[in-house]
Formats: C-alpha cells, structure tokens, sequence
C-alpha cells in the first residue's frame, strides 16, 4: 500500500460542506472543532473557487517535528495520527501546520488550557483497541479498518473530495481531467448541452 | 619559583586563553527527529473483519478508491 492522500478537485466543489457534516457526524467531533472546513476564494466573485480542507497526511509533517512530547506517529499508509493521551495542548502543532488542521476543543486558551488536540484521522481511529468505544470517544470512527474511505470523501456529491491510495487518487483526477479538458468542454458543458450545442455556443 | 617563572606561567595561561576564544565551533543546530512516544497502534487490518490479512485489506482499498471514478459507473 502506498500512501494514502486526500484530493480536493477545485473545479467541481460547490461549497456545499457535505464533507464537513459528514466528518463532524461520523466522529461525533465536539463544538467549536472542525476536523473539516471549506475555504473559498473570491466568494462570490464569477470564477469563484472551493476547496475543502483538513489535515493533508503531509509526508514529511512538521506538526510530528515540533511536537515536543513526540504524540505523533505514522500509521501504515502514510496517515498522521497522535496520542491524545501524550499531548499536553501546547498548541505547537497548529502553529507549525499550514493548513489549520490542528484543532482544540477550548480554542485559544493560555498554553495548556486549549484542551487535547483533535484533527483529522483519514478515519482511522487512533493508538486504541480497534473499534472500542475509548477508540471512538478519543479519536473517532476507524472507518480504514473496516475497508471504507473516509466519510468526508464517500460523501461529497460531486466527488470533488477523493481520498484513498495517491496511486490511485491520482489514476482518477488524471482521467477526469483529461475527459473534460479545459475551457468550455470543462465537466459538466457536455453533459448540459451536448456537442451539438457546443459548436453553436463557439 | 621566581616571580619571573610566575610571570611567564601567567603570561603562557593568559595567552592560551586568548587564543582558545579565537576557534569557530559549528553553532548550527543538528535537528533530530525524535521518536514516538505514544501506545502502540493496530494495524487496521488486524480486526475480525479482515483477519490479518493484509492483502485482503489492501484490495478492498483499491477497489474502494477506484470506485471513486463515477465513470467507471456511468460508462
């Protein structure tokens, strides 16, 4: 198995937070923390683009370098996981992580006081016996043992939000982009309109 | 000992000193990476529903990433 990866496809996202439901549902994430989110640039705006973002399973992950009571590890696949029962809330992770995706549930407290780090698993649960309940009050659902993908991408409508092996993520995106190539034949042109449409729109 | 003796001992001291502060000792910092510390993990394949079998979870991630492709479905 390779690594396993998330790919958000910016062209077909509608921000319509599916992924981030889906997440908050599955793993019963608390108030005020978001494992998932959807970022848009220039909302509203003709051209305006969403992509949904969380914890990115970073291949070499600075929030594991900073970490000073080393809670992070690699599971099999690639997927960045911690022990909560090590982290002491020091909030070093979040400032190292480019993408926001450590979260804590007390929010910007004085060092020590946000509470455990919480992020995204890839649905893999974390350093507890699979599938029990200390296992899905720490860290969530653990989806990947039982052969699913996440929820956030098993979800998303407009399967903007691939995740699983890259190898194969990438197969997919590949494919997609060249059947819808560019311009006015981007996905969805030649499902509205046809091809014979198509040359009239020129 | 002579205060001559003395002097000279004080001036080779004073002298040694001097010249150990003129070294250049690397001040870069080497960054090592250090190691988990947490509770052992399982991997998501030793479970009842895939028995340990490794292949077997590897397939159904495949198959379950590749299903991923609404061609593969539409075409």
């Amino acid at each position: 198995m390779g690594r396993m990866k998330f790919l958000c496809d910016a062209e077909r996202c509608i921000e319509c937070n599916g992924c981030v439901t889906a997440c908050k549902n599955e793993n019963e994430v608390p108030w005020g923390v978001n494992r998932r989110r959807v970022v848009t640039i220039n909302d509203g705006v003709p051209g305006e683009r969403s992509m949904s973002v969380a914890c990115m399973h970073c291949s070499d992950a600075p929030c594991m370098a900073v970490c000073p009571t080393n809670c992070f590890y690699k599971a099999d696949g690639g997927v960045v996981l911690h022990d909560k029962d090590m982290c002491i809330g020091c909030g070093y992770c979040f400032y190292a992580c480019p993408f926001g995706a450590p979260q804590f549930p007390n929010g910007p407290s004085a060092f020590g006081e946000r509470g455990k780090m919480d992020k995204c698993t890839f649905c893999a649960g974390g350093p507890e016996e699979t599938g029990s309940k200390e296992e899905y009050a720490k860290y969530g659902s653990n989806r990947l043992a039982e052969g699913k993908l996440p929820a956030c991408a098993e979800m998303c409508s407009t399967k903007a939000l691939l995740a699983g092996d890259s190898a194969a993520v990438s197969d997919i995106f590949r494919d997609r982009v060249l059947r819808r190539g560019k311009g006015l034949e981007a996905w969805g042109w030649m499902t509205a309109y046809g091809a014979e449409q198509k040359e009239g729109a020129k | 000992m002579n205060a001559r003796c003395v002097i000279s001992m004080l001036a080779v001291a004073v002298l040694g000193g001097g010249l150990s502060g003129c070294g250049e000792p690397s001040q870069v910092v080497t960054y090592e990476q250090g190691k988990y510390q947490g509770k052992p993990d399982n991997q998501p394949w030793d479970n009842p529903v895939f028995k340990g079998d490794k292949t077997a979870w590897e397939l159904a991630m495949k198959n379950r990433s590749r299903a991923q492709n609404e061609y593969n479905r539409t075409q």
